[in-house]
């Protein structure tokens, strides 16, 4: 297929370099200054060397990847909230020239899923979002292949900074500034880990999951969501005592979505460590599956970005 | 608990009885007021079982207040699930029945100034509220007393009734402050 892709993050930057291993063509990419088109195929080596050197990714203009003759549009600028703009309208954009639309953005999904699944029934074009929750992970997709009707649950870790600061404060007997500082030294944690820490990240994903399983209904507002900020190393300890550990757990049910740090059997399944996800897929007859990897990075998200670009019919 | 459940779901010696009835025990917990024995013990005749014998424990208080009352009868086994269900049905607090305690335990975390906000209300609330026997209790207190403390509390809930308590304890804990890391249910986690 025909990829355009805007943003030119780890994200979009990856899903240009990947595309072609993965038999499609880059015709656009685009970040919020510039954009390279070129309805042959545009070269991504060179774009994305100049993304690196500090410029935008080409001297075109964003607003003309819209004109260009492509079959999916990939959206993978950052997540906003609230509105969750301007990817909802990239999205619209897309659909109501009847063209797909990936999403690795999780705003439009988790904000305005029934607005974008109206636009959708409008279009011949239609859209995926696998790489919205949990990375590499096909957890969507299980979703679909069990048919969402007979999941009733999932639940699961899926931020890897919360859990990263959470495993370590565990095994070394730290307080959360401690290992927050040095998970912020290593790159796993963002200057700002608010959105990280605080459950927002891991609430959009579980709002996205719910509104699969119900076929819409839920926005982050809905979301019972409670943080890891509060957990001292304290608590990890006497939660060890009893053979537990502490895991910032997401629930996603037709009834409503919850985040918060809650008591997990030690070796459990869903006590992954490091940077690690797990989601607990909970059907009504065949028990729970378990599907765990790389929930986040620039190569691994794209892999789901391709992956639905491969699941997406025919134009 | 004590060794009640002995004469429990499994034949021991002469329970069994030609007509397939055999002996259980049903530990209840009473509310201290006139007429709730006969109340409790209602249900069970009302399914065809025959009484035994009835030890009311009244010296002896239950945590939450209330008396236990241990009743041994018989009947035949495929009745004895309806006999737990009716005492259920007419708000009698089963205990035990037969082998089975009819009981959980969770183990929750809380976090946040314990001390200083008079932690034994806060368990006494918990036992109040979220109808909870503390079972156990271990506390840290690093920074000490005025600081930021948690603590693991081990609960005794009546069976099915878990999301309920936990809902109560979430509030107890909004209410006062304090985090409530709760275990996680459901699935096999």
């Amino acid at each position: 297929m025909r990829l355009a892709i805007l943003g030119a993050g780890d994200v979009g930057r990856s899903v240009a370099d990947l595309a072609g291993e993965y038999g499609h063509e880059v015709v656009a990419i685009a970040d919020s200054t510039g954009a390279a088109i070129d309805p042959d195929g545009i070269d991504v080596e060179r774009a994305l060397e100049r993304k690196v050197g500090g410029d935008a990714v080409g001297t075109g203009d964003p607003e003309a990847v819209f004109e260009t003759d492509y079959d999916a549009l990939v959206e993978a600028t950052p997540t906003t909230l609230g509105d969750a703009e301007p990817g909802f309208t990239h999205a619209k954009r897309a659909l109501e020239a009847d063209r797909h639309v990936v999403l690795a953005n999780k705003g439009p999904v988790a904000e305005r899923y029934e607005d974008l699944r109206a636009i959708e029934a409008e279009s011949a074009g239609s859209i995926r979002f696998e790489a919205t929750v949990g990375g590499a992970i096909p957890v969507l997709s299980t979703i679909e292949d069990s048919t969402p009707q007979a999941v009733t649950a999932v639940r699961g870790v899926l931020n890897g900074t919360a859990n990263f600061i959470l495993t370590r404060m565990a095994a070394e007997g730290l307080d959360y500034e401690h290992v927050l500082a040095e998970a912020q030294d290593l790159g796993v944690a963002e200057a700002d880990p608010t959105f990280d820490v605080d459950g927002t990240d891991a609430a959009l994903k579980f709002v996205i999951l719910a509104n699969v399983l119900a076929d819409g209904g839920f926005a982050l507002d809905d979301a019972d969501v409670t943080g890891i900020q509060d957990v001292p190393g304290s608590a990890l300890d006497l939660a060890a005592e009893d053979g537990r550990t502490i895991r910032l757990i997401g629930e996603a049910t037709r009834d409503g979505v919850r985040v918060g740090p809650r008591l997990v059997p030690e070796n459990g399944a869903l006590a992954v460590t490091g940077t690690r996800n797990i989601v607990q897929i909970e059907t009504k007859h065949a028990g729970s599956l378990h599907n765990s990897g790389r929930g986040a990075g620039g190569p691994e998200t794209a892999t789901a970005v391709l992956s639905d670009v491969g699941r997406l019919p025919e134009r | 608990m004590d060794n009640a459940a002995d004469a429990g779901d499994e034949p021991d010696g002469d329970a069994e009885t030609d007509g397939g009835v055999r002996a259980y025990t049903v530990r209840l917990e009473l509310v201290d007021e006139p007429g709730e024995l006969l109340r409790a013990l209602k249900p069970i005749s009302d399914n065809g079982g025959n009484l035994l014998s009835i030890h009311h424990e009244r010296g002896n208080i239950t945590p939450r207040g209330h008396i236990p009352v241990e009743v041994d009868m018989e009947c035949p086994p495929d009745r004895f699930d309806d006999i737990v269900e009716g005492l259920r049905d007419a708000g009698v607090n089963v205990i035990q029945a037969g082998a089975e305690r009819y009981g959980e335990e969770i183990s929750v975390v809380l976090v946040g100034h314990l001390v200083a906000n008079d932690l034994s209300e806060t368990l006494s609330r918990i036992e109040d509220e979220a109808s909870a026997v503390v079972l156990d209790l271990s506390l840290t207190a690093p920074e000490g007393t005025e600081g930021v403390a948690s603590a693991r509390i081990r609960l005794a809930i009546d069976s099915g009734r878990t999301t309920e308590a936990l809902e109560s304890i979430r509030a107890i804990g909004s209410a006062k402050d304090l985090t409530v890391v709760e275990p996680l249910l459901g699935g096999d986690a």
